[in-house]
């Protein structure tokens, strides 16, 4: 596979790695990022945006990182988290926001309030659903917006023609979809634990504990206080759709295993040195439970175009 | 404290107004709102006779715009905030930051809640949205426990308002896509949780199934309830185990944490259940009514009357109600 990306030219759109969802060990957060500056992934989110209990990397673990990412030229991004319940995790925002060194994706309204008047990018738990929303965050530092996973092509095509100079539209493109957050941690509950009293049980399952219905349909996967789905989200299949439209960024959602290889499939499909039909044929064997793109059609998430499938 | 209560119907208006609601909320028959259900809601002279009869009665009517408008549909959105505004509605309650900017801009005088759907948990949140729109009033996200929701209250620029019974979102509201995912339709697009027409219900030889999008979310006994079937109170498979794997199928009560509740200044508690029967409304509100009226000439003394907490067990849905997130353990 072409993967040297010193040879290439970076591909467009750009692709981005999310920020990391999961709950690892500290060595295996630093190996991965050390794996994931020598892929062609441009822009690099960073930072705990799921629970405030876990803290196997502090903020200024995550700002060193950041410094490495940056000195790899690739673009840093501080991800902050996503529901803001206690003071200490308000404080905690508040620090994060404070810090001029790295643009910053705000996951919470909180953080709107920290980052208004610079230069800042709404995550896709930011309810940016209308040209209105677009324009009067434009009007506070907007300069990127990751679409809300539920909302598809027809939407993304109104607000592209209508975004502001200099805003950049990022989709998420590879993932379990963040499908929902809760005041309850979901992986304790399965352990019978509060909250309070979770031992960490998020860490014994490196990409969610999967939920599948009583009749053995892999459905949903519980990461803490968030909900995912079971499949996999990509937009591989509309690849060309997404490049004629103008999207900016593909996001590609990190998991335990094979990001790389993921990474480097996008960049060969969108460089025309991989056929999607054949990068397809690859991605399957890495999501561990299915591939789907429904959402991107204006359908239910959960479904999935015949050409992604191999239907 | 204000006791809001909900009406799908002019029936249900005057029944919460009758039964000691000192504001009725309500909505437009379209999905500009998060109960767009068949049948329910409210036309321009439905509400103009609701507004007569409640303000008669000294009651005031807030109007709920609080779904997410996309650029196609965005004028259903504008013309709902310029009709509520027309017919001198109380208040509105509003979600997206597009909808609350238009609103703010076209209707200074108006006075602005924020929707739960918003999910604004925190002073900062609220500071923003208080500092570009308005508001002037917040309805809180169930995540919070009841001494976050005290902690808030002081920090915060506005008066805070809060759930205090009925159906349970586990999910913070405004932020679950739970709906879409197996439908394509979520609260935020098209104003509901599990739409009619993609629920199936069926008696199969292994039990009663319900399906939302095709997807078995709820296998169960004939003995056994049926609830309002989300995805976040559908039994599943969990590590070899078949169990509730999110919530069980229960409702929130929180009359055990009135006095509580009241001390710690929430402005308003608001019942839900716009979707529910006219009798639910007269029954809730005339408990509700009774329950603050008594909490607040003796506070100290407050304790739940047991025909008030049958009164509600029985219009709960499933067969347990919770405290939910307003109790640490909860979480």
């Amino acid at each position: 596979m072409p993967t040297d990306i010193h040879s290439s030219i970076p591909p467009h759109p750009r692709l981005s790695l999310g920020p990391l969802l999961y709950y690892w060990p500290r060595e295996q957060v630093l190996d991965f990022y050390a794996e994931m500056i020598e892929t062609p992934v441009q822009v690099i989110y960073l930072g705990e945006t799921i629970c405030s209990k876990r803290r196997l990397l502090r903020p200024e673990d995550w700002w060193d990182l950041a410094e490495r990412v940056a000195a790899s030229g690739r673009e840093p991004v501080i991800s902050t988290l996503a529901l803001i319940e206690s003071e200490g995790e308000l404080k905690t925002l508040e620090r994060q926001c404070a810090d001029r060194r790295f643009l910053i994706e705000a996951n919470d309204l909180a953080a709107l309030d920290f980052l208004e008047g610079r230069p800042f990018v709404t995550g896709p738990s930011i309810n940016l659903y209308n040209q209105r929303t677009l324009g009067f965050l434009a009007a506070r530092g907007l300069k990127r917006w990751v679409l809300p996973v539920e909302l598809g092509r027809a939407t993304a095509i109104d607000l592209m023609s209508v975004r502001p100079a200099g805003v950049e539209c990022e989709v998420f493109a590879f993932g379990r979809l963040p499908l929902a957050y809760s005041a309850r941690c979901f992986t304790a509950y399965n352990n019978g634990q509060g909250k309070d009293q979770c031992e960490f049980r998020c860490g014994e399952h490196p990409d969610g504990l999967l939920i599948t219905t009583q009749e053995g349909q892999p459905f949903l996967a519980l990461n803490g206080i968030q909900t995912q789905s079971a499949a996999t989200h990509s937009l591989l299949a509309s690849l060309d759709d997404v490049t004629a439209l103008g999207i900016d960024l593909l996001r590609i959602s990190p998991q335990s295993h094979d990001t790389a290889a993921i990474v480097r499939t996008y960049a060969a499909c969108l460089s025309g040195d991989l056929s999607a039909a054949n990068g397809l044929t690859r991605l399957r064997d890495l999501a561990p439970d299915g591939l789907v793109d429904g959402y991107w059609s204006g359908a239910a998430g959960i479904a999935a175009t015949a050409a992604l499938t191999g239907g | 404290m204000e006791l809001v209560c909900p009406a799908g119907n002019l029936p249900s208006l005057k029944a919460a107004v009758d039964n000691g609601a000192d504001a009725v909320y309500i909505g437009f028959r379209d999905d500009t709102n998060a109960r767009h259900f068949a049948g329910l809601n409210f036309g321009d002279k439905q509400i103009q006779e609701g507004l007569r009869y409640a303000r008669d009665r000294q009651v005031k009517v807030f109007v709920a715009v609080n779904t997410y408008a996309q650029p196609q549909g965005w004028e259903r959105w504008t013309n709902a905030v310029d009709r509520a505004a027309d017919l001198g509605v109380d208040a509105l309650i509003l979600a997206d930051m597009g909808v609350l900017d238009y609103a703010a801009e076209r209707h200074p005088e108006l006075r602005l809640h924020l929707s739960v759907q918003a999910s604004a948990t925190s002073p900062a949140a609220i500071r923003f949205m208080h500092r570009h729109f308005g508001i002037r009033r917040v309805v809180v996200p169930r995540v919070l426990s009841i001494a976050q929701v005290a902690q808030l209250i002081k920090e915060s620029p506005v008066p805070i308002e809060i759930f205090g019974f009925g159906s349970l979102c586990v999910m913070v509201e405004g932020r679950c896509l739970l709906s879409s995912y197996a439908t394509g339709q979520s609260p935020n697009t098209f104003g509901a949780c599990s739409p009619a027409a993609h629920v199936q219900w069926s008696d199969t030889p292994a039990g009663q199934e319900t399906r939302l999008g095709g997807i078995l979310i709820e296998r169960r006994d004939r003995n056994e309830p049926a609830g309002y079937p989300t995805i976040c109170k559908g039994r599943y498979e969990v590590e070899g185990e078949t169990r509730y794997a999110i919530e069980e199928p229960t409702s929130l009560n929180t009359l055990d944490l009135l006095p509580q509740i009241m001390s710690a200044g929430v402005a308003a508690i608001k019942l839900e259940g716009r979707q529910r029967s006219t009798r639910y409304v007269s029954d809730v509100t005339r408990v509700w009514r009774d329950a603050i009226d008594s909490c607040r000439r003796n506070p100290a003394a407050f304790k739940p009357k047991t025909d008030w907490m049958d009164t509600l067990a029985r219009v709960s849905e499933g067969t347990q109600t919770t405290i939910g997130p307003y109790e640490r353990t909860w979480h």
